[in-house]
């Protein structure tokens, strides 16, 4: 951390920052996924069929 | 595989299901061969370590405008073409473009203030990308604001287009602005100038940051299809509960 | 023609009568002009030199106020159904109703500058400079402005959106408008580049505007 000079803090702030929104994002779109693939397996759980007659949840 | 053929959500996410894990798996190879060569690479004689911030900056500079113009030919697909896919593309974009024009401001607010001595300074690149942040947010609320799902998409077509023309006119009046009351701004940073031991880092950064926002895009972009199955059949389950 | 020129006087005679808006626009400039002493204190030099922002920031809040009413009274009545439906191409109707609102509420604001001007210590020539600069620039905030209301109209949420939408758009505008304002009373530059620039993005906003409005309106209305 030496070898960064005068303004390391911002530097390891900036690639900190970075890091977290990334991660935020792939936590919220994994998180989405998880929340909508529960959803089709319950509505076709109570019997709910597309209209293709094909399953929803199966991907 | 034509464009003709991913009009099918089915074949779509059929399609990305195969692809989305090559495409993690190379984003995270390039990321760390990014990182690992923006770490050693050397101290600009003028600005010492701080150029490192660069290697973060400009990628997310550069995608959120690269955002902007996916969602602009998204909104020709969804007005022009009606392709169904189309709205699906722009909608999965644009909270992934704002987030990353968040990271421009916030990368190049703290990369200014060693430079600057402020961590805001009303410089024209940083300005435009704040308005550009700006237009973001509009165009996420409009997406919220509207329950049907293809209504919105029009309507989001519709800013997105006037939004691609007016950036540019947006960009060139604020540049005027910017010379107009103070001179030419402090981070040096012309293209060509730049020396092949900034530049290579740069690159495969930039290269990198394109790829996670495809990965992240396609993901999202499944995401929606599936939240639309979800509504459609919510709507099948409420009208068969009604005929019942 | 005839019917587009109906439209306009039709929409004038509204936005005039009691309960049309047209007018609230003006107060709302005026109030808005009287505050700032408020806030930046009663200093006539200070107050001078910020004049030209000071009336454009209100001329532009003033008009986005009213922008609101452009289409949701006439989706509420069921005349917008009625215009989007009849034989004249809907964008010449999105621009004359624009125009309409322009002549409304836009040119009152304008007959209002020299007064405010006086409330704010400009001299003669800044007034003329600042009102030559609305009568030229307060065009495209209207038809930039109409964009935001054709898709706050189709969404049933107008206001707040509205102005988020709009805002941002309305930048080089701003920035042309002071400035040109600027040259004029303190140099160094002179007053035609700003201006005609301020021209040349109203312009720009009576080809983008009315087909960016009529295609909103026909894609959301069902």
């Amino acid at each position: 951390m030496a070898a960064l000079g005068p303004y390391a803090s911002f530097i390891v702030t900036s690639y900190g920052l970075v890091t977290a929104v990334v991660a935020l994002l792939i936590v919220w779109i994994f998180l989405d996924y998880r929340q909508q693939t529960a959803r089709l397996r319950e509505l076709e759980a109570s019997g709910i069929v597309r209209r293709s007659g094909r399953s929803a949840a199966e991907i | 595989m034509s464009l003709i053929d991913l009009a099918n959500p089915t074949k779509f996410l059929a399609l990305t299901a195969r692809v989305l894990p090559w495409l993690a798996g190379a984003t995270v190879i390039l990321l760390l061969i990014g990182l690992y060569q923006s770490a050693m690479a050397p101290d600009d004689y003028q600005q010492g370590a701080t150029v490192k911030i660069m290697f973060i900056h400009v990628p997310n500079a550069w995608l959120s405008m690269f955002v902007w113009g996916i969602m602009s030919i998204a909104s020709l697909g969804t007005l022009v073409w009606r392709h169904p896919l189309a709205d699906v593309a722009a909608k999965a974009a644009a909270p992934i473009g704002a987030a990353f024009t968040f990271l421009a401001l916030v990368t190049g607010s703290l990369w200014g203030r060693p430079m600057w001595g402020t961590y805001w300074e009303w410089d024209a690149r940083l300005t435009s990308v704040l308005i550009l942040f700006l237009m973001y947010l509009g165009l996420i609320a409009l997406w919220r604001a509207v329950e049907d799902p293809s209504r919105a998409a029009r309507a989001a077509a519709v800013l997105t287009l006037v939004g691609a023309i007016n950036i540019p006119i947006i960009k060139f009046s604020v540049d005027w602005w910017n010379t107009l009351h103070q001179p030419a701004s402090v981070i040096r940073m012309g293209g060509p100038t730049l020396d092949n031991a900034f530049l290579i880092p740069l690159l495969i950064m930039a290269i990198a940051f394109s790829l996670l926002f495809i990965t992240l895009h396609l993901a999202a972009m499944r995401n929606e299809i599936l939240r639309r199955r979800v509504r459609s059949l919510q709507m099948m389950q409420a009208n068969q509960q009604r005929a019942a | 023609m005839t019917a587009l020129s109906a439209l306009i006087r039709r929409d004038i005679r509204i936005a005039l009568r009691v309960g049309g808006g047209a007018l609230i626009g003006v107060l709302f400039f005026l109030t808005v002009t009287v505050l700032m002493p408020f806030a930046v204190g009663p200093d006539l030099a200070l107050l001078s030199r910020l004049g030209p922002a000071i009336l454009w920031l209100g001329a532009l809040l003033a008009s986005l106020l009213t922008l609101d009413r452009l289409f949701t009274a006439d989706h509420e009545d069921g005349s917008l159904d009625l215009i989007v439906m009849s034989r004249t191409p809907l964008e010449l109707a999105c621009a004359a109703k624009a125009l309409a609102h322009w002549l409304a509420a836009g040119l009152p604001l304008i007959v209002a500058t020299p007064a405010l001007g006086l409330l704010l210590n400009l001299d003669g020539t800044a007034t003329v400079a600042v009102a030559l600069t609305l009568l030229a620039g307060t065009p495209a905030l209207t038809f930039t402005g109409m964009i935001g209301a054709a898709l706050a109209v189709t969404l049933h949420r107008g206001g707040l959106l509205l102005a988020v939408l709009v805002l941002p758009l309305s930048i080089p505008v701003l920035i042309f408008g002071v400035a040109a304002s600027q040259a004029a009373i303190t140099g160094p530059m002179s007053f035609g580049t700003p201006f005609s620039i301020l021209c040349a993005l109203s312009l720009v906003s009576f080809v983008v505007g009315p087909f960016a409005a009529a295609a909103s309106l026909r894609h959301g209305l069902d």
